[in-house]
This record gives structure tokens, sequence and C-alpha cells, in this order.
């Protein structure tokens, strides 16, 4: 059973907010899924199985895009710019 | 060309014989589509935005069938739509997100490239529950799309613009995507052909994630014919996406002109089955019997408990995957007096309920503690899934089963997050396994379209085209 408190916990850690007039229907969809998902714990399954055969699926480190081709159209969507750079709150303080 | 019909009612390879014959112009085939999109979207929702005539684009592929003639592209000047997404240099790309309502792909999606370099045109794009979670179209954050065979139900999901699009006759064809039955379920209701390719098929890159290990693009369209001018348009191997699989890494099987149909018989037990949609499936299988096919029947007892193992692999992926919208570098970033306040009322603001709840769940069978009960039990489920579908095409060429349990059904019906979940019971095992399924419009008399679902082994996908065309061939004989 899921309660308020845990949903609550994990959206802290996904850095999502529920609100309070949420948390109510959220937490009881919460339960009615788990309890959907959870009827596999009760399969008895052979472990996932062999890893299949791997090979290299990296591209050669070659053929680099013209420096800057990409740098205007990406800096357009930042929230917040100085120049090319991307401004961001300062988050170490030295007080 | 055929007669009494609008030039945006052609199919792809209608349109491309009349643009050779020059019974009509490339122009005026893109304007038969814009203006039948401009005039009834208004009712349909199915474009988010419609896009202005590209006229150097029009214009090339009017010179390149002049030069080229038969030689040209078979998608030269064929105007489609294209979900939101899938990103187009310039445009924004939403998902039907507020996250990303105003973002703008940077770079073309690689299927779009490859698109560009056939002629092909778009029109706009389409709506779609955001970030590709949902079954409706319901959970797109600008508003519902709604089915052309009867406004007041939904168009399916997750691609419910693209394939209500091609079914209103608002563009010749449509690309989506496909993550539990995305390309399928939609396709399935408003009554039109929808393939989700093998997956490793096409490339993924420049199109929005949701879950990594299942979602595939592939094409929503009016024939079989057309669905494969489609995908071997967009298919191949890239560089920018190492999923992609390089040719003759599966062995391509053949299609036989007389199909073994393999049919999971205990699954058409499945409780939310509607009745007239079984019976519609068994009258296609018998005509396809009388047609020259067999019926093999074959078992997959990992079926029923592999929708569990779907959503959960799906909660946990989407979770992974939108911790990247932060609002720091690009969409909807909301200032609070931290860091962490930034992060979390950009994600709130950004996220609809249904994504939030995806999150919160795939943050939650990923989390100590739980990883082993939920994650990798159903990673578990999911191989032996794989296994028995193996197993069943030793003795079938395609399994068939109904694309959805039901027809489409009405708008704000089902507002219960599981209920819409058990609707994929059919469609999600292609996903799991990365089998290539098609879904084709059931032969009917009147009423609600449904399709009939095929799936084909690795790189299958010829027998899928044989196999829908096969059905087609059924309502044309009728």
């Amino acid at each position: 059973m899921a309660t308020a408190e845990e949903v609550k916990k994990l959206a802290a850690l996904a850095r999502i907010e529920v609100g309070e007039d949420e948390l109510a229907a959220f937490t009881k969809e919460f339960d009615a899924i788990l309890a959907y998902v959870g009827q596999l714990e009760a399969l008895e399954l052979p472990e996932a199985g062999e890893t299949p055969p791997l090979r290299n699926v990296m591209r050669q480190d070659a053929d680099p895009y013209e420096a800057g081709a990409y740098t205007e159209r990406i800096a357009a969507q930042f929230p917040a710019r100085e120049g090319d750079a991307l401004l961001v709150k300062k988050v170490i303080s030295h007080e | 060309m055929p007669q009494g019909r609008g030039l945006n009612e052609l199919t792809i390879a209608e349109a491309a014989r009349g643009l050779r014959a020059k019974a009509f112009t490339v122009r005026a085939l893109w304007d038969a589509c814009a203006a039948a999109a401009r005039e009834r979207n208004g009712e349909l929702h199915a474009y988010l935005e419609l896009f202005d005539a590209d006229d150097a684009a029009i214009a090339a592929a009017e010179r390149r069938i002049d030069t080229e003639g038969d030689a040209a592209p078979l998608l030269c000047g064929i105007p489609l739509a294209v979900k939101d997404n899938i990103l187009i240099e310039g445009r924004v790309a939403s998902a039907a997100s507020k996250m990303l309502e105003h973002y703008r792909a940077t770079y073309d999606a690689t299927v779009i490239e490859k698109l560009r370099e056939q002629g092909a045109l778009f029109l706009g794009r389409t709506n779609m529950d955001e970030f590709a979670l949902g079954g409706s179209t319901e959970n797109s954050a600008f508003g519902v799309t709604k089915n052309p065979h009867d406004p007041s139900r939904v168009a399916g999901g997750t691609s419910g613009g693209s394939a209500a699009a091609v079914a209103a006759h608002l563009a010749i064809a449509a690309l989506g995507t496909d993550t539990g039955g995305s390309v399928r379920n939609p396709a399935s209701h408003c009554g039109v052909v929808g393939l989700k390719p093998t997956y490793g098929a096409v490339s993924r890159a420049g199109v929005i994630a949701a879950a990594s290990s299942f979602d595939q693009v592939g094409p929503l369209a009016k024939t079989a014919e057309d669905a494969r001018i489609l995908f071997d348009a967009i298919r191949g191997a890239d560089p920018l996406d190492s999923t992609t699989a390089p040719d003759g890494l599966y062995a391509a099987p053949a299609a036989p002109e007389r199909l073994r149909i393999g049919v999971p018989r205990a699954l058409l037990a499945h409780a939310g089955l509607d009745a007239g949609v079984k019976a519609r499936f068994e009258e296609t299988l018998e005509r396809l019997t009388a047609a020259g096919h067999t019926l093999v029947d074959v078992e997959i007892p990992s079926a029923a408990p592999s929708l569990a193992a779907y959503y959960i692999i799906n909660f946990a992926e989407v979770s992974t995957n939108l911790a990247r919208y932060d609002g720091i570098r690009y969409g909807l970033a909301a200032r609070g007096d931290t860091l962490l306040a930034d992060y979390v009322r950009s994600r709130t603001e950004g996220f609809g309920p249904e994504t939030r709840r995806r999150i919160l769940l795939g943050t939650f069978v990923l989390s100590a503690g739980y990883i082993d009960a939920y994650y990798k039990k159903a990673n578990a489920a999911r191989a032996a899934l794989r296994r028995e579908f193996a197993t069943a095409f030793e003795e079938a060429d395609v399994i068939a089963t109904p694309t959805m349990p039901t027809t489409a059904f009405r708008i704000g019906e089902k507002s219960d997050p599981l209920a819409l979940y058990l609707e994929d019971a059919y469609t999600v095992l292609a996903n799991l396994t990365g089998l290539p399924a098609i879904s084709a419009p059931m032969p009917a008399a009147g009423g609600l379209p449904a399709g009939i679902h095929f799936t084909a082994p690795h790189a299958g996908e010829a027998r899928l085209f044989a196999a829908a065309a096969a059905v087609h061939n059924l309502a044309a004989a009728a």
C-alpha cells in the first residue's frame, strides 16, 4: 500500500511537486497500478538469460561539425544567456 | 486518376503515378491536402500546427519529377504529416507538452532528412499524447484529437493526430512513433494501416525519447503498399543512433504466398476483448483461410503477464529519459529562490498529470529495495516472452490477434489510468520483443473501424505487408 507520505517522497526525488489537492487521487491510482504490475512478483521465471553477442556500436570519432555551426540555434533555446553562454544561478557561495 | 476523388484522397502510389503522368502538379496535390487540413482541423484537431507551403521544396519536387520521371523517388512531391515528437529543423517540436511548447528543433531527425532527400513535403506537426505517454491522445497539453469516423470518440494514441490526419485525408500519409502500440492503436481506431518496424530498423536520432528500449518510428498510411513505401524510405542503420541494426543482422525472412497464420487462442479469452471485435477477428481469419492461407494454434503463455512487465519497464525508462527536462538549458523554465526550486517548479509546471504519474512510478520501481521485485523481474518476463515468440515462429509465418480489444471509446470515458493501460495488452508484445508488427483495418460493413494485428520475426516486415495486403484484398473482394 502506497501512502501519501511515500508519494511525496518519490515526488521530491523526481524533482516534482504533487499538490495537496492531487495527493489523495495520485496515491489511490498508485495503489491500483502497483497492485496490477505487482502480479509479476508471483511468477516463477528463469533468470533473464544469456547476454546476446556484443558488437561495437560506437561511431568513428571523426568528421566533427564545423565549430559553431549549431551554437546560435542552441543558444537561442537558452532561458537566459550572456553572449553564447548559458546563464545560470550561482550555486556555490563563499559566504 | 480515379474519378470523383479529391487529390488529397489519393494514396502515395496513386499520387506518384498521377504526378509522373502529369495528371496534376505537385502544387495542386499540396494545395488539396493543405486546404482539406485547414478546413477540417478545427473540428478534428489532428494537427497542432499547419506549415506554410515551402515554395522552393514544391518547385524542386516538380522539377525532379520532370527530369527524372519514373526514376524519381516515389515520395517526391508527396505531402506528409509528422508527429510532434520528430524534429524538423527550425520548427517547434513540443511532444504535445507545455514543457516544450516553444522549443524549436536545432536539426532534422534522421527520418526527416531521409524524407527530404526523397523530395517529400511536410504539411504540419500532429497532435499526440504528451511525450507519447497514453493511448488516446487525451493526454495532449493542447487538447484532444477527434476520431474522423465519430468526432465524439478518441482517435486512439499516442499518434492520434497522425492517424486522424491520414484517415480524414488531411495528408497522404504520416509518420508516428510506437512505444507500446502508439502507431497501431490509432491506426486500428481510425481505420488506417500502421507499422511498428523491427527494433533498430529505423533511426531515432532526432526523435524525442519516451522509453528507449521500445521506441520505433513507423508509418501510418492508407494502404499496406504505402506503409511499405514510407518504411523503405526511412529505414536503415544510422551512425547517429547506435541502436540501429546494420543490414544483415537478422536474416530477413521471406514472405510466402500462402501464409501460416499463428493464432494464440488463449489471448482471445482476454476479459476486455469486445464481443464485436472478436467476431470480426474470427470472420477475418475465416476469410483468410478461404483465400488460401492456413491457421495454426500457437501458445504464448507469458503474453498475459507481459503487460505488467511492459509498464514497469515503460515507467522506469520514461522517468529516466524525462530527467533531462530540468528547466535550465531549454524548454519551460520557471524560476524560484534556489536552484532546486528552479528544477521543481519547471518540472511541475511543464509536465501534465499522466507524465508526472509515470515519472513517480518509474522512480518507485527503480528505487533500492524494489528494483529486484519490479524492474529485474520485468526483464526476466521479457526474455521469456522473446523465447516463446521464437518457438511460435517455428510453426507460423505471422501471429495474429486483434490490434485493440475494443473500438474507439468516447472521449473522457476511460478516466482511470489503469483501465487505459489494459487496452495495450496485444500491442505491447511487439515492443517487448523488438518484433515488427502491423495493424490493418478489418473488413466491415459500416460501424467503427477495428484492426487486425500481425507480428513477424525480426526483419520480417515483408510478411507483414503481405498479410495486410491479404486483408485489404478481402475487403476489396466483398
